[in-house]
């Protein structure tokens, strides 16, 4: 039986080496030709505790997980406890677990799933230096179609740096555990295609972030480290140095966000990675970047709020801070990506906006996003580079605040002669010296609000698919099962709209009462408790007569299924 | 580290050397006196503010008889800090701090004067430890005419009253700005 | 150099900005800003090559005044918006001002790493022992039995911050004490404050004529510290001057050769293309 995609978990504990076993899985399938990602979740110990690789495989480029997995395997039984809310079975996906792998006596959870044993510890300790997460990937890919050659490649790739020795037990267990594989049921995959002709890609959304913020021509990076944002410093800290650029670990969020400021008024296209607390702790000095007009990016890979909440989870909460967490009237820009993929576009493009517009962007990406590792299309490249509007010649006056038309002003930089200017956090006048006026207050006010509204964003601020009347709105994450969602149900002849955005601030009126057009049912998807996009939608726009909202905070993903549902009694009269 | 560990005791040893001395003090002092202006501008005392424009342009003019004095020499061309004040202070130094918003005519001349006397003091005792003579009689005369100048802001002084006990009161509290 | 028609050198003047400070008559920031560009005329700075970073206060306001770039950041963040332009723009020459309260207070713990990470820069604290600019209230450096302020009218009651200790900890390479009202020795000092490799900090008692009006006393309490302890390289013996002086002595105090932090870029630039590889399958 072949199938188009697979979902596939694998959970152990205390050092089972789960997740590089997922990683292996992965990396091998996409040698098979297949598309697909990986997310990891985790207990709260640092080593040792339990850990599940979610993995789902396919033929075409998947950015959702499915409704529910097909394939799971536990090294020890108790390991699945923690992670059933995550991974959904139905009656017929199958469980292959190890019952002597844990304690003894531990058993598997309540699950709806058909269960068959497989011996991975005693298999294992058959081989010298054998491990039993081996046999696992051995075994698995043998019941999911994948063939045992394309595995040694990843394992050479993999273990070179641990010896000769091995590698050889390593690749010991995977035949046995390939060879076992034969006794378990046949899941059947999707059909192999090493021949596959096109550019792949293997990246997570928080190297796709740094990588975009790179091609924009960012050259300096402060930050502090925060889960889930971490991955992003450690890519840049490694990568930015071999382009001339520089990353500094400072020694908390504020002091990360003034440095930035601080290379950005030098020149140098700046950046900043977080999370939602350490964007809480950066609102102030964003407010600097505003009004001095100094642009930076911040990048916040949201995780589950309030306060320190859920660090390893998703959750798209961080809305409301990221539109209004400034205090006074501090118009800027915030954007979020929509796939893995997207989280480099969209880094790319806010780099370019935000050095064009010499403004503050935040980017709402999420741990979803960011932690999960894709087998993806190559991305393309986009030519939007940082540009920012410098002054040639200084043979009249400079006024680093005139107004102007567009309300975007020559921005000197430190060592052009004539262009000495004191940037600042007070109003100011169009000299940048300070001003109580309200004729001076207003006049900025106008200038930094007009800049940003008035410019021309074209066809990215959204992704636009399909016509009919009833249409789903959403950004971010949700996006994925959205569209798969939308994709199954075009398969049955329904076309619904998708309007997912990118661009969330500025509001865009007209062109969203341009989308909206024809539009009688609105379904609103978001991954918040409090449902903080829709209220944004509301405040912004006209929206349809009848709104839905399917609002969940995190952890857990939405699925496909969930989306259909929603729609399912719902205007099928068109 | 050399510059500030081993700084030479800079006895003055030539005529140059002094009027390079004098040309700084007073150069120094039309700034200050001008700064003072500034400040009593910006504070909404015009009065006394005209007074310091008034002592800056009467030292603007002592600049000028320096320069004057200096024609056809080589004056050495030292930094603020190579010059070896007594105490490290120029007589100017320190006189801003002397300042008030609501500071009074009087007040001013009194700033003033403490400046040159303090010059007349300096010029005095290069004279006493002057090892050249034309090193000494200069200082003399320098001395002399910053005695004419204290003598004559003396008398400027005489015109305007003593400011009373008060003087400095100011009915509202001070702004908050930031 | 020795001729008297210096006609093409900077001279200080030309270092003020158009704008008139709106401190009060009286205020030792006059003084420092004096200094400031005397030493800036002393080293022949061109003023497009200088920016001067501040926090919030009264002394904050310095970048204004001066016809260098500036950036008037928000309270207590000047290290590190100082840091941020330094390490992007090393061959610009960065100052950061403030006061006593910006730097040690909000701006404490960016003056801790300041200090201790060592960039190549200069922080001119202007240290009046109050917060001025908010009307009067204690700051770090105040003294504990202080009871001129609304907000702690018995005092504060707590050990007051000693920065040059906290500095000369923390890995700061050259440290200085001076007096507002000596101009030309505080143009000095921070003439070699910036010439001095890594992070420089001077910290400069300068009077609130307005809030402590006994601080004009100052100028005749503060002393220059024996010639023997001026600009030592004996952490030990600075570490000992500066716990027991009781903030009296003048002059630089240390002077270190503690490594300067700036990271440079590998040589050999990679075509941002080539970050592409490992992301290839």
């Amino acid at each position: 039986m072949n199938r188009q995609s697979l979902s596939i978990a694998l959970t152990g504990s205390g050092g089972s080496g789960v997740m590089t076993t997922g990683n292996m899985l992965l990396e091998a399938a996409a040698q098979a030709g297949w598309y697909g990602f990986m997310n990891r979740s985790a207990g709260p110990q640092i080593r040792g505790g339990e850990a599940a690789a979610l993995l789902r495989v396919s033929t075409v480029p998947v950015e959702s997980p499915d409704d529910s997995f097909d394939l799971v395997l536990a090294i020890e039984p108790a390991s699945l406890e923690r992670f059933v809310a995550e991974i959904p079975m139905r009656s017929d996906s199958l469980i292959i677990n190890d019952a002597e792998g844990g304690r003894r006596g531990s058993t598997l959870p309540e699950t709806p799933a058909q269960v068959v044993d497989l011996p991975m510890k005693n298999l294992a300790k058959a081989v010298t230096g054998g491990r039993p997460n081996m046999i696992a990937l051995g075994a698995v890919a043998k019941v999911i179609g994948l063939p045992v050659a394309s595995i040694y490649p990843v394992l050479e790739k993999t273990l070179k740096s641990k010896g000769a020795d091995a590698l050889k037990a390593s690749w010991a267990c995977v035949q046995a555990g390939f060879l076992a594989g034969e006794e378990l049921p046949d899941i059947g995959g999707p059909p192999v295609n090493s021949e596959l002709d096109r550019e792949r890609w293997r990246i997570t959304g928080n190297e796709a972030a740094g990588l975009g913020a790179i091609r924009g021509g960012i050259r300096f990076v402060a930050a502090y480290p925060i889960t889930p944002a971490t991955e992003v410093l450690e890519w840049l800290a490694r990568s930015l140095p071999t382009v001339g650029g520089v990353l500094v670990q400072a020694e908390d969020e504020l002091a990360s966000i003034n440095q930035v400021i601080g290379a950005s008024f030098g020149g140098t296209p700046s950046m900043t990675a977080t999370s939602g607390p350490g964007l809480a702790l950066m609102t102030e000095s964003l407010g600097l970047s505003v009004c001095s007009e100094t642009p930076v990016v911040v990048l916040d890979v949201m995780r589950c709020g309030p306060s320190t909440g859920i660090a390893t989870k998703s959750e798209q909460s961080d809305l409301n801070i990221a539109l209004h967490g400034l205090h006074g009237d501090a118009p800027h820009l915030v954007l979020a990506p929509l796939s893995v993929t997207d989280c480099l576009f969209t880094m790319q493009w806010a780099v370019h906006l935000a050095e064009s517009l010499q403004t503050a962007a935040v980017v709402l990406s999420d741990q979803s996003l960011g932690q999960t590792l894709a087998v993806v299309d190559q991305p393309a490249d986009l030519a939007f580079f940082a540009k920012r509007c410098v002054p040639e010649d200084f043979e009249e006056e400079y006024f680093r605040y005139a107004v102007g038309d567009s309300g975007i002003s020559p921005m000197a930089v430190p060592g052009q002669t004539g262009g000495q200017y004191t940037a600042d956090g007070l109003e100011h006048d169009e000299a940048g010296t300070p001003s109580s006026l309200p004729e001076d207050h207003f006049a900025q006010l106008d200038k930094r609000e007009r800049k940003i509204n008035g410019f021309d964003y074209g066809q990215y601020w959204a992704e636009l698919e399909g016509s009919g009347e009833t249409a789903i709105i959403t950004w971010g994450s949700t996006t994925g099962p959205v569209r798969e969602a939308l994709s199954r149900l075009r398969g049955t002849g329904e076309d619904i709209r998708l309007i997912a955005m990118r661009l969330l601030s500025p509001e865009r009126p007209e062109d969203m009462a341009a989308v909206m057009k024809g539009v009688k049912r609105l379904l609103v998807v978001e991954q918040s408790f409090s449902r903080q996009f829709h209220r944004y939608l509301r405040a912004a726009y006209d929206l349809p007569a009848e709104v839905r909202v399917f609002n969940r905070p995190g952890p857990l993903p939405f699925r496909p299924n969930e989306i259909i549902e929603q729609l399912a009694d719902w205007g099928k009269a068109s | 580290m050399s510059e500030i560990t081993n700084r030479p005791k800079h006895f003055i040893r030539s005529a140059e050397e002094l009027l390079a001395y004098s040309l700084a003090l007073e150069t120094e002092a039309v700034e200050r006196f001008n700064d003072l202006a500034d400040q009593m501008e910006m504070h909404h005392n015009y009065d006394v503010a005209d007074l310091f424009r008034k002592l800056a342009k009467i030292e603007s003019f002592h600049v000028d008889h320096v320069n004057q004095a200096s024609e056809g020499k080589q004056l050495p061309n030292l930094q603020a800090w190579e010059f070896e004040w007594e105490g490290g202070e120029s007589p100017e130094g320190g006189l801003m701090g002397e300042a008030h918003y609501l500071m009074k005519p009087w007040h001013a001349i009194e700033l003033a004067m403490h400046g040159e006397k303090r010059a007349v003091a300096f010029f005095r005792h290069v004279a006493e430890t002057a090892t050249d003579d034309k090193v000494r009689k200069m200082a003399l005369e320098l001395a002399e005419e910053e005695e004419e100048h204290v003598a004559l802001l003396q008398k400027w002084q005489e015109r305007f009253p003593k400011p009373e006990e008060g003087w400095d009161e100011d009915l509202d509290p001070p702004a908050m700005l930031e | 150099m020795t001729d008297n028609t210096a006609c093409t050198l900077i001279k200080p003047r030309q270092y003020k900005s158009d704008v008139k400070p709106v401190w009060c008559p009286g205020c030792g920031d006059f003084g420092v800003l004096g200094s400031i560009t005397k030493a800036f005329s002393g080293l022949q700075i061109q003023p497009e090559n200088a920016a001067v970073i501040s926090g919030i206060g009264c002394s904050s306001r310095m970048p204004t005044y001066l016809s260098t770039y500036g950036f008037h950041g928000v309270h207590g963040r000047a290290l590190a918006l100082a840091t941020g332009l330094k390490i992007a723009r090393p061959d610009l020459t960065v100052i950061a001002t403030g006061g006593d309260g910006d730097g040690f207070s909000i701006g404490g713990n960016h003056f801790l790493h300041t200090c201790r990470r060592n960039p190549d820069m200069t922080y001119i604290v202007m240290d009046n022992q109050v917060y001025g600019m908010t009307k009067g209230q204690a700051s770090p450096t105040t003294e504990s039995y202080w009871e001129k302020s609304k907000l702690t009218p018995s005092g504060t009651g707590i050990n007051p911050f000693q920065p040059l200790v906290i500095a000369l900890a923390s890995g700061a390479n050259f440290i200085a004490r001076c007096s507002s009202s000596d101009t030309n020795g505080t143009a000095r000092i921070i003439m070699e404050a910036i010439r001095h490799p890594g992070f420089s900090m001077v910290q400069i008692l300068s009077p609130c004529v307005t809030f402590r009006p006994e601080q004009r006393e100052w100028k005749n309490m503060l002393i220059p510290a024996p010639d023997a302890m001026q600009a030592t390289s004996d952490s030990a013996q600075a570490a000992r001057l500066l716990l027991t002086d009781e903030g009296v002595y003048t002059g630089i105090l240390y002077v270190g050769r503690r490594p300067v932090y700036q990271p440079k870029p590998e040589s050999g630039i990679t075509d941002i293309k080539e970050l592409d590889e490992e992301f290839r399958l």
